[in-house]
């Protein structure tokens, strides 16, 4: 017989639940736990969820989709969330967001299919007198253009340098 | 050469290190002696300085700064001198900045490892939770009301009768929650704290704890901070093993948890928290009843910003009067005015209240970063009024900004330049409320869509003065009908962008 859809156990989400002893208040939490870890919130999470929390799937789906935080696909293995709100706007910001994507999606690096960066909006992320400010996979960078940003990425790791 | 410091400090403050104060401290290491004492401490505010490093020698702190990692060696040759340097400061305490500031609630950040608890108690960081320890929660609440300490979330709500009406509600279990959302663009006070000097909010939460009788603590603190988490949750977990929690009431039992927010900017709105401490879509919430009376999970709560909480251990330490005594007005106490945007000397700077716009973004801010003209300035987060050079000398407290129509909100300071669209910002301000916007009324949830869409067409120059007439009416009835403040007050930008830079409005079609 095959297996329908909403019998499968997601093990991540069923020991993220536990580690919060099952609390239905403690959901936000849950979700943080998975979403850091699988880099999604999938089907199944949901429906394991909603049986652990004694929870109906659409109000845990109702949660997933009021915050920002949580995704319902996987996204690349990177994320580079720019800070596009006043303090950082009048830093000069959105010039600096468009100059980073078009630096970054014409290598590759964002964009597309093969893309290992996601860049996200951010509404400020408190470092609003060294703007404009950016959270690379949680790593404030202050003062950003797009040679720093190149830069940083360089320095993590995560794209090589440029060959001269 | 002068003889080898005592203790070098390096901020671990997520600002410092956004501009490498990491790599600064990795290359001290590898340039001083292993016996060398390098402390990552907090920061002490003062952003353009940053990295800011500082020496101590003979019990006086010297400053550097801004140091780059290659600027390490020429600093140890030279021998940290007082001056001479290129970076040299003096001493910190002298900086002009910082010196001129009163510093209440920040008396203690930037000065030492934000978790050494040993040094936190030797700096005096007990003394209010102490002197709260020996009187009954009733004479707190007296003391706490005498100081007339307002609401630092934006409200401005006097904290000594919220509290008291928690304490008179009853109910099973009393909740104290810290609203650590900081949402509003333009602040970063809160997160300087949590991060520097992450025992005076606990010292507050465990003195409002007493004093409401609350027996469950908890911190809504937003996911992008992810520093301030780390250090605030390091730090709870020090002053249990401590013992410091204990003994704060009859049941003995009272400790704080920290929670992560999920990247909503209304779940800083309280009712909006609550529904998300209870694992819920952060929906607002019809008052009443109020959260003092019914609000986490219907039991007596009561919410606090980060500063309200860690301005109390300073006022049971020194007394309501003694605090009373700063400030203007219906506005008593120090404000942690935030300095942002385009400004050169972007900076933290707690001041009593009545200080003028003009000498925070002069004086202190040293005007504008890029050197262009400064054309307007946004005061109290993305809800807050649009000011223009004509109201610079406006003295900020509460009821002063709001006779311009102004609010102080959490007061945040962005300073734009001439190049600033202000038809834009005030899309800006609309199409943010439309995204962050809870949907439960419609004023909101619906207004703020046909606004964004509105000023498109006014930018495009499509029927300017209808849609400015149009534009006025959807925020008269944001104004009025909406449930929360988040729609009731996204037209303060909107109508005082229009009002002050109506030229900006003025569009032509393009051809
Ligand atoms: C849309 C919206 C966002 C808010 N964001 C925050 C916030 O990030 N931090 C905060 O302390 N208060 C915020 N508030 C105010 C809170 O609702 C509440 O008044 C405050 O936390 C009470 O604490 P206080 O009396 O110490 O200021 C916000 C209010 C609204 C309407
Ligand atoms: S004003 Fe906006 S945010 Fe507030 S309750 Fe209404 S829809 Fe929700
Ligand atoms: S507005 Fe960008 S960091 Fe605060």
């Amino acid at each position: 017989m095959p297996m329908l859809i909403d019998t499968i156990e997601d093990r991540a989400a069923r020991a993220a639940c536990e580690r919060q002893d099952n609390r239905p208040d403690a959901l936000i939490e849950i979700l943080h736990d998975i979403q850091a870890t699988a880099g999604f919130i999938s089907d199944a999470a949901i429906a394991t969820l909603a049986d652990a929390l004694n929870r109906s799937r659409a109000e845990i789906l109702g949660v997933v989709s009021f915050y920002h935080d949580f995704t319902r696909q996987p996204g690349a293995p990177h994320t580079l969330k720019l800070c596009r709100a006043e303090a950082c706007q009048a830093a000069g910001g959105d010039h600096q967001a468009a100059e980073i994507e078009r630096r970054l999606r014409e290598r590759g690096i964002s964009g597309g299919q093969t893309a290992i960066l996601d860049i996200k909006p951010v509404y400020c992320v408190g470092n609003c007198a060294l703007g404009p400010a950016a959270l690379l996979d949680g790593t404030p960078v202050g003062r950003i253009d797009a040679d720093r940003i190149v830069s940083t990425l360089v320095a993590r790791g995560i794209i090589e340098a440029d060959q001269p | 050469m002068s003889p080898q410091p005592d203790r070098i400090f390096v901020p671990g403050d997520s600002a410092s290190i956004s501009v490498g104060a990491d790599a600064v401290a990795a290359r001290l290491v590898d340039a001083l002696p292993a016996d060398a004492r390098i402390i990552r401490n907090g920061s002490r505010g003062l952003f353009w300085l940053e990295p800011l490093v500082e020496i101590e020698r003979d019990g006086e702190r010297l400053g550097f700064g801004p140091v780059t990692p290659d600027d390490v060696d020429s600093l140890v040759a030279a021998g940290f001198p007082a001056s001479g340097h290129r970076l040299s400061l003096g001493p910190v305490e002298a900086i002009p900045q910082l010196a001129r500031q009163q510093r209440l609630i920040f008396a203690r950040c930037g000065h030492d490892d934000p978790l050494d608890l040993a040094s936190w108690i030797e700096m005096g960081g007990l003394a209010g939770l102490e002197t709260a320890r020996r009187m009954a929660p009733d004479n707190i609440i007296d003391t706490v009301k005498a100081s007339g300490l307002r609401g630092r979330g934006g409200a401005g709500f006097p904290t000594g009768i919220k509290w008291e009406t928690a304490r008179k509600a009853g109910g099973e279990q009393t909740w104290l929650c810290c609203n650590a959302d900081e949402g509003d663009s333009g602040t970063y006070a809160d997160r300087l704290l949590m991060e520097g000097d992450p025992f005076t909010l606990i010292a507050g939460m465990c003195i409002a704890a007493r004093a409401i009788g609350a027996t469950g603590g908890l911190v809504y603190l937003r996911s992008e901070y992810p520093h301030a988490i780390h250090t605030l949750k390091s730090a709870i977990s020090l002053w249990r093993e401590a013992g410091l929690f204990g003994g704060l009431n009859e049941d003995n039992h009272f400790d704080i948890e920290v929670r992560t927010g999920a990247g909503a900017y209304i779940c800083g709105e309280e009712s909006s928290m609550l529904n998300s401490l209870e694992g819920k879509r952060g929906e607002v919430r019809a008052k009443p009843p109020i959260p003092a009376i019914s609000g986490l999970f219907g039991q007596p709560t009561i919410v606090n910003n980060v500063l309200t909480l860690a301005s109390v251990p300073w006022i049971l330490e020194h007394g309501g009067e003694a605090y009373r005594e700063f400030g203007s007005g219906r506005s008593r106490g120090t404000q942690a005015f935030q300095l942002a945007g385009d400004i050169r000397q972007g900076a933290l700077v707690e001041l009593a209240f009545g200080v003028s716009l003009r000498t925070l973004i002069d004086d202190f801010g040293g005007g504008t970063r890029s050197g262009r003209p400064m054309r307007a300035v946004q005061v109290g987060g993305p809800l807050g009024a649009y000011l223009g050079r004509a109201d610079l000398d406006v003295v900020l407290d509460y009821e002063a900004i709001a006779a311009i129509g102004g609010m102080l909100g959490h007061g945040g300071i962005v300073v734009f330049n001439d190049t600033v669209d202000m038809a834009r910002q005030a899309r800006f301000a609309m199409a943010f409320c439309a995204v962050e916007s809870c949907g439960k009324c419609t004023p909101c949830r619906v207004g703020a869509t046909r606004g964004r869409e509105t000023l498109d067409k006014i930018i495009a120059g499509d029927a300017v003065s209808e849609n400015l007439a149009l534009l006025e009416d959807l925020c008269e009835l944001m104004t009025d009908g909406s449930l929360c403040a988040m729609g009731g007050l996204t037209p303060m930008p909107v109508r005082s962008a229009v009002k002050r830079f109506p030229e900006d409005f003025a569009r032509q079609a393009a051809e």
